[in-house]
């Protein structure tokens, strides 16, 4: 039998579906002797959890992953639903044993097999989580031919959502999905099934289910409407709804807005410690905040203790995030680091690991304590309540949602003069100035200048990615993305000489303090320190190379070709204020 | 992939009855499977309800003009296949009676490779001859199933045709005769497979009985396992089944 040849889906009304179906058998038995599946493997009953990482790393690639049970084996299916006319790939199939199906899994945990092999590069460090769970039932009817011979086969799935892990609804409700058609072929008569599918298309109860796409996908977009939610609602990416001639205030205010749901949004999964990156994009977007504030805060007209308030405890915020963020950069890069050990075996770093493993959990329980505590609640409530009076161009009321807030109110001062501009001059100037600092500061710098140096632009450099991203929808893509590339190609360098001294450092304290830790006998201990030696060597090697490679990567960004596509970039952005 | 030919110098001694129903087992059994009906009379196709016909015709097949891929025809039943007959088969000696002498009788083996990538177990429903059709079957074939009435001529037709393999240079297929339509009543018929069966290791210990419930099966147009699962008869080719497999194993 071959696979779907076309897929329909019932239009009406759930009263009406029965009556719908009865009328699209009724067409077909016009032509098709009709009769319920002979002898042939039971189809039955299937239940299947949909999964994705928290920022849908597979949906994003066109893939689709799902885990199937029927008739109690459960099994892994892959699916690409790339737009190619031609039809997509055999799904990738991978039985698995004792998955729970309601629980994150970190892609390291995936058992060995085609579908791990297959996706375990694209989701990783992420966990999978389940996102909805439709459990349907299909029946099989014949169609025969006047010999009484199968000569094509109608299919009716009937999708019921039983869980909803994502979204509002994320009830255990059952909500009936519309019943789902469709017709295979039976190999060597292509006709029938043609003429089948050419007979349901014109029934009115019926419409396609996927028109140019894969079905599977159209009853997960279904799915998830049902349950509150859509495919791809999350990225790490600013993407706020701002326009060009947007009031400067109400643009920044509408970003800070979309910052602070990143970091909402972000907090269930770093509570329950489900993978490392819901905390790192949590930091990115409390970084983002108070880059945001630093650069253009002043346009929100707030009283300056007000914002130096907020950008105070934005810093406490980010501050409490970064033990235990740095201890999951140590463990992250464990495998690179033990594979590159050359004089010592990779298990005399165990004691490090285990060591690091146990610091994680003491510095997390304090970030745990951190965000559930009153001033992280205080925070996002009164932010919020402050940047939706702005983004909405109402004048500020004294007395807003929080107590902060109206502690924090003050009375509204004259309208300073930079909330008169539009977001789209604000942008161009902003990048403008950032632009230029970087330009100026990198180029006074030369083979001899201190570390320092190149750790100021690092912060410099990140400015003006913060402006150039805060902003991102207002530019011209092409010229953004031009842009885009080089500055972080420097960054990246940048980055990489400072964090490879900084990891250096971390390496040392912790090594000391594994050693007044005494956990471990002296003979192992001595052991894993000359490791971690080992380790540093590798990264003061990368350092130098950062450093070697500097000079190049500041003139890709900055140099003549890097100022003209920067002077094209606000040029339009500026053209179209 | 394995080939498996049912096989008879004889006419009407259960050649298709026993390919159908060993057939739709091997597939039940989880086998991709194949069956190409060889008899221009078409019966193995007639009892899955295909019509005895190749698309574009046999003999483009028979020269391999045409892949035997465009003719194969699904059943009703899951992972089972089917080649069906066509009426220019009658003169398939004549087809396969060009090139050099020393390839004529492997040219349906050639045929048969490339279905490898797709089945698992391949079944020939043979006409009743010596032909160079059947002489290819025989080359083409891991296991030469042999239904055998139970009378003393039955032997003989057996000596000869395992004689005639055994001439055979290179590949040498199994062969694994059985009784077919025995009438536990007749006393010649109990004496013949009792004494057979134990003397003769190519002689397989399921005996098919001969019960009108076989006879049903071109009513019915489908294998006995599906229309009376439960009966005597789906019992013995599902016994004749395990034995063909487990020879080859
Ligand atoms: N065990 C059995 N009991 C009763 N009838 C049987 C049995 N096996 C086969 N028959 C009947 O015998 C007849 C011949 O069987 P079948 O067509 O399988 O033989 P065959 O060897 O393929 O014949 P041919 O040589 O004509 O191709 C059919 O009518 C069939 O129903
Ligand atoms: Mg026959």
């Amino acid at each position: 039998m071959t696979p779907g040849l076309a897929g329909f889906v019932v239009a009406d009304a759930e009263p009406h579906w029965n009556d719908a179906l009865d009328s699209v058998m009724a067409a077909l038995a016009e032509t098709f002797a009709i009769a319920p599946e002979r002898a042939s493997a039971p189809r039955g009953a299937r239940r299947r959890t949909w999964l994705d990482t928290f920022d849908w790393r597979l949906y994003r690639a066109g893939l689709l992953l799902e885990y199937v049970t029927a008739s109690r084996a459960g099994q892994l299916v892959l699916t690409s639903v790339g737009a190619s006319a031609a039809g997509n790939p055999e799904p990738v199939v991978q039985p698995v044993t004792g998955w729970r199906a309601a629980q994150p899994c970190l892609s390291d945990h995936l058992p060995d097999g085609p579908v791990t092999d297959r996706i375990a590069g694209v989701i990783a460090p992420r966990a999978l989580l389940p996102l909805v769970t439709v459990a349907s039932t299909t029946s099989v009817t014949s169609l025969l031919n006047e010999d009484g011979k199968t000569v094509a086969r109608l299919l009716i799935e009937r999708p019921v959502i039983t869980a909803g892990h994502i979204g509002t609804a994320g009830s255990e409700a059952r909500i009936d999905l519309p019943p789902r058609l469709s017709v295979t072929e039976v190999r060597g008569y292509p006709g029938p099934a043609r003429r089948a599918a050419r007979i349901m298309a014109l029934a009115p109860q019926i419409e396609p289910g996927a028109p140019g796409g894969s079905p599977e996908k159209a009853l997960l977009d279904e799915a998830l409407a049902v349950i509150g939610t859509r495919a791809a609602n999350y990225s790490n990416k600013v993407d706020a709804k701002i326009t060009t001639d947007m009031a400067a205030a109400r643009a920044v205010a509408t970003i800070l807005l979309t910052l602070l749901g990143a970091v909402e949004v972000n907090v269930n999964g770093v509570l329950r410690d489900t993978d490392t990156e819901f905390l790192h994009d949590l930091r990115v977007a409390v970084r983002r905040t108070r880059a945001a504030i630093k650069l253009l805060g002043e346009v929100l007209g707030l009283a300056d203790d007000v914002l130096d308030q907020f950008a105070a405890d934005f810093k406490w915020l980010g501050d409490v995030t970064t033990p235990v963020r740095d201890l999951d950069v140590h463990l992250l890069d464990f495998a690179d680091m033990t594979a590159q050990l050359k004089a010592a075996k990779p298990t005399d770093l165990d004691p490090f690991r285990d060591f690091l493993v146990q610091r994680r959990a003491r510095e997390f329980r304090a970030l745990a304590r951190a965000l559930r505590s009153p001033r992280f609640g205080q925070l996002t409530a009164d932010w919020r309540a402050t940047l939706t009076t702005i983004a909405d161009g109402k004048p500020r009321r004294a007395g807003q949602p929080g107590k902060g807030a109206a502690k924090r109110a003050t009375p509204d001062r004259p309208a300073p003069l930079a909330s008169a501009q539009t977001a789209g001059a604000l942008a161009t100037d902003r990048t403008g100035v950032a632009f230029r600092k970087v330009a100026r500061r990198g180029g006074a710098i030369t083979r001899d200048s201190p570390a320092e140096s190149l750790h100021d632009l690092r912060k410099r450099a990140k400015e003006l990615r913060y402006a150039l991203e805060f902003f991102a929808p207002l530019h011209d893509k092409q010229a953004y993305g031009a842009v885009l590339g080089d500055l972080k190609r420097l960054q990246d360098c940048l980055g990489e000489f400072q964090d490879t001294e900084v990891q250096i450092e971390e390496i040392r304290a912790l090594a000391e303090a594994m050693l007044g830790a005494q956990a471990v006998s002296r003979g192992a201990i001595a052991r894993t320190v000359l490791a971690m030696g080992e380790v540093t060597a590798a990264l003061a090697t990368r350092q130098v190379a950062a450093r070697d490679a500097f000079e190049n990567r500041f003139a890709g960004f900055a140099g003549s070709d890097g100022q003209r596509r920067m002077a094209v970039l606000l040029h339009r952005t500026g053209g179209a204020a | 992939m394995k080939i498996y030919a049912t096989y008879n110098i004889k006419g009407g001694v259960g050649k298709t009855t026993t390919a159908v129903n060993l057939a739709y087992l091997a597939a039940a059994d989880g086998l991709r499977t194949v069956l190409w009906d060889l008899d221009p009379q078409g019966a193995a196709s007639f009892m899955f309800r295909v019509k005895p016909r190749v698309k574009g015709g046999g003999r483009a097949l028979i020269r391999g003009q045409r892949s035997l891929d465009d003719a194969i025809k699904g059943t009703d039943f899951e992972r089972l296949d089917l080649i069906p007959a066509d009426f220019t088969y009658r003169n398939m000696d004549l087809l396969l009676d060009k090139g050099p002498e020393a390839k004529q009788s492997r040219k349906l083996s050639k045929l048969l490779a490339p279905l490898a990538v797709e089945y698992d177990a391949v079944f020939l429903d043979c006409p009743p001859s010596i032909s160079l059709v059947s002489e290819n079957v025989l080359h083409a074939a891991d296991t030469i199933i042999v239904p055998l009435i139970p009378t003393t001529l039955s032997v003989r037709t057996l000596e000869q045709l395992t004689d005639f393999v055994a001439g055979f240079s290179g590949h040498r297929p199994d062969v694994l005769a059985f009784f077919s339509m025995v009438d536990r009543r007749k006393k010649l018929h109990r004496e013949i497979t009792e004494e057979l069966s134990a003397k003769r290791p190519d002689v397989a210990a399921t005996i098919v009985p001969s019960v009108a419930l076989i006879e049903r099966m071109s009513v019915e147009r489908s294998p006995v396992s599906v229309f009376a699962p439960g009966s005597a008869a789906a019992k013995s080719y599902r016994a004749l089944w395990a034995e063909v497999r487990e020879r080859l194993e």
